[in-house]
């Protein structure tokens, strides 16, 4: 196992960061906060054109770069960090990975093509009633009609479930679980968007009722923790960065903000409690950083995948919280720019599973 | 220089072929090793080594214990001493003292700490005072690791007391075997003796005893200072002898034991997570969902510290490192073993309460318990770890000095 990022990835990192910083400042994110689909097309198309992001961990033969989880994680840490306003979790991540699990040949070209480009924008629906990525709580069922299909069921929590041109949705066939394919403008499909509390982020309820679908892959190939495993580490990595930008903020005021004729960072009560958030950091960084490396390396990935999501929900809430506290006051208005990284962390902290679930996910995958 | 491992293996294995001769006394054996310099390879040629690369090391310990052959003495704080005089010292004093460390002829002790300085070691108030050709020390040191079996010290001392802190200590060489030293073993609150206290009164220093420059003693006692962090636990470790039958063996074993005493429980002080998993099973409270959490927060921080310090060894041997980022794992190791002992308290219960043979793992868990309170308090505090990561890994402000100007108008103990 590789316990370092090349030159290369380094590299790589910094051109993305110098433009996501570029494209994405919160003035622009305020704005996109308030609009309908919550992100702005020709940046989307920048980042899947210009920068090849959107195709970064797919296959060149299906229109991407090749690349594997790791490069994926430092697209994603850095698009966490920025707040990048885009459906990239929901297209490349989500939708892309489960494609990319089930579906080969040409089947999977044509359809992660435009996923790359960014021509389409895709996501995956897999939870209903409990919000988890349980088989169990799967119930949508899908019919054999006419040499296709039928779904007929309720899809909780669809990332960008609203803004997508394809949605994926994992079904239940009595083959086991399958994925199939639905367009948004496909007759039986209802979609409620709903308010969240991260509003650079696009949720809906899905419901199918006898809606015409398309089989990706073969009937029952769905291999669901399989593929959660690959979801988690990139949305782990998504969350390093939203906390390294909580703590650089934090940092930089407290650098700044002078109380008692002295700055804020000069009391111990403080330096104290941004070594012990340095520190936290670094260690969710060891872990999320080496599920991406062990998923590279082809190792069992189900305990550090849930160990890096349950410690990356940890450290960017903890990051988070403190950033306001080292703001005092001001760290709790509107203005103040805090608040948009705390509720990502907020929301991204029980999305795919909370920490809690994740620890016990762990446990059971060490076997104990 | 163009150092080829695999030379060096066959060289170091022909010379062992020749002389490893198990027949002899430890002593004998150990004064071979010094005179052919295969005892301390990474050494300079003229003091009992072979200027060979750190790398090569680990090449020559390899055939050493391919054979059984014993190594030069290295355990306890003895290695402390030879490496900061092999630094600082001058001709005679390395001549004079090297060998016989190496020999395991000599024991050595280190005498920083004090009762008033503790966090704040350049704070010592134990004086050195001229006397003719000597140097007289007086006051009180403590945490002496095997202090009570040491035939000389390392020590610290004031010399200046108009000079500010860190610019009036001198670092001496001191006999341990006069009657102005008493060494008391120290009792800890886990009924260990690991350390000692070490009074001095009028105690004498002959002036040749006195290592680098006057008032140098802050600067070389980083040097000392920096080699117990990097190697602290290699010098836990007790010698493998495979239960090898002969005279020299004997001798060895009973070597090592005295050395690697002190450290008995320091597996306890890290907490012996290792052990949480058993212990949950046997008492059922695997079963206890918050227990669970617990055990998974307590892995999760385990294995992210494992991690991050083969990410960080990856980060130093790219030349990348800021030098602190130990502090980090140090920091972790604290809570490691915090967490540890909370959890074992939680799947120990009411059984918590005991101690000795009448508690669970045969008194390991209880004296978990007692011991893991040290974790975050030797070697630097928490707290001074928290302020290094603060300033010089996140360059906040410094903490403000109130100990500036000459010692002697310092505010101490």
């Amino acid at each position: 196992m590789a316990f370092s990022f090349t030159e290369e990835q380094e590299q790589f990192r910094d051109v993305l960061a110098r433009f996501l910083r570029d494209k994405s400042p919160t003035t622009e994110i305020r704005k996109l906060m308030e609009t309908d689909s919550g992100y702005d097309g020709d940046v989307w198309r920048q980042v899947c054109t210009d920068m090849g992001l959107a195709g970064i961990h797919l296959p060149e033969e299906s229109g991407g770069a090749g690349y594997g989880p790791v490069e994926l994680g430092i697209v994603m840490e850095e698009q966490g960090r920025a707040l990048l306003c885009g459906p990239y979790l929901s297209s490349a991540v989500l939708a892309g990975l489960a494609i990319g699990a089930v579906a080969s040949g040409e089947e999977q070209a044509a359809r992660l093509v435009g996923i790359a480009d960014g021509s389409v924008v895709a996501t995956l629906a897999v939870t209903e009633n409990q919000g988890l990525w349980h088989a169990a709580d799967i119930t949508t069922q899908a019919v054999p009609v006419d040499g296709g299909y039928q779904l007929t069921g309720r899809k909780s929590f669809v990332s960008d479930g609203q803004n997508a041109d394809i949605i994926y949705i994992v079904a239940e066939n009595g083959a086991g679980l399958s994925l199939f394919a639905v367009d948004a403008d496909a007759d039986g499909l209802a979609v409620e968007g709903l308010e969240g509390v991260d509003a650079t982020r696009r949720i809906a309820h899905l419901t199918f009722t006898n809606c015409a679908a398309e089989l990706v892959g073969a009937e029952g190939a769905f291999d669901l923790e399989a593929v959660f495993d690959q979801v988690l580490i990139a949305f782990a990595h998504e969350q390093l960065g939203g906390a390294q930008a909580m703590l650089d903020s934090a940092l930089e005021y407290a650098k700044l903000r002078v109380q008692f004729g002295r700055v804020i960072g000069s009391f111990q009560a403080l330096k104290h409690r941004f070594a012990d958030l340095h520190v936290e950091l670094e260690l969710a960084k060891a872990a999320v950083y080496q599920a991406a490396q062990a998923l590279e390396d082809g190792d069992d990935v189900r305990a550090y995948a849930s160990m890096a999501k349950a410690t990356a929900s940890d450290i960017f809430l903890f990051a988070a919280k403190e950033c306001i506290q080292f703001h005092g006051g001001i760290g709790f208005t509107w203005e103040n720019d805090t608040h948009l990284w705390f509720k990502r962390a907020k929301s991204s902290e029980v999305f795919l599973g909370s920490p809690a679930d994740h620890r016990e996910r762990m446990l059971q995958a060490m076997g104990v | 220089m163009d150092i080829n491992l695999d030379d060096i293996r066959n060289e170091v294995r022909e010379w062992l072929a020749e002389n490893w001769d198990d027949s002899l006394s430890l002593i004998e054996w150990r004064t071979k090793l010094a005179d052919s310099g295969w005892g301390m390879p990474d050494w300079p040629v003229e003091y009992f080594g072979r200027d060979l690369p750190p790398s090569a090391v680990a090449v020559v310990q390899e055939e050493f214990a391919a054979i059984g052959a014993i190594g030069a003495m290295k355990s306890g704080p003895r290695m402390l001493a030879a490496v900061t005089i092999l630094a600082h010292g001058n001709q005679a004093q390395k001549q004079r003292f090297l060998r016989r460390i190496i020999t395991g002829e000599d024991a050595w002790c280190q005498l920083f700490s004090e009762p008033g300085s503790g966090s704040d070691l350049a704070g010592s108030t134990t004086r050195a005072d001229k006397k003719g050709d000597k140097w007289i020390v007086n006051g009180q040191k403590v945490w002496n690791t095997s202090a009570h079996h040491a035939d000389y010290g390392i020590l610290v001392a004031r010399t200046d007391w108009d000079e500010p802190k860190h610019t009036g200590l001198s670092y001496f060489l001191i006999d341990m075997h006069q009657p102005g030293v008493e060494v008391r073993q120290l009792k800890q609150m886990n009924g260990y003796a690991s350390f000692n206290e070490v009074f001095f009164t009028d105690a004498e220093v002959p002036e040749d005893f006195l290592l680098g420059e006057l008032g140098e003693g802050w600067p070389i006692a980083m040097t000392t200072l920096a080699y117990e962090r990097r190697v602290a636990a290699g010098n836990r470790e007790a010698g493998e002898d495979k239960g090898r039958e002969g005279v020299i063996y004997d001798q060895y074993r009973e070597e090592s034991a005295i050395a690697t005493e002190p450290y008995a429980w320091y597996p306890q002080r890290a907490g012996r997570s290792d052990l949480i998993i058993d212990r949950a099973r046997e008492t059922g409270s695997i079963e206890d969902a918050a227990i669970r959490q617990d055990i998974a927060k307590l892995l999760i921080k385990r294995q992210s510290m494992e991690w991050f310090i083969k990410r960080l060894a990856e980060v130093q041997k790219a030349g990348k490192a800021r030098g602190p980022e130990g502090s980090v794992t140090k920091l972790t190791a604290s809570e490691v073993a915090r967490m540890s002992a909370d959890l074992h308290t939680e799947i120990t219960g009411i059984d918590a309460m005991l101690t000795g043979p009448d508690s669970p793992n045969d008194g390991i868990i209880a004296e978990v318990l007692v011991s893991v309170p040290a974790v975050s308090i030797a070697g630097g505090t928490d707290e001074i770890q928290k302020n290094i990561v603060a300033e010089r890994l996140l360059d906040l402000p410094k903490e403000p000095r109130f100990d500036t100007g000459p010692f002697k108008d310092v505010k101490r103990n």
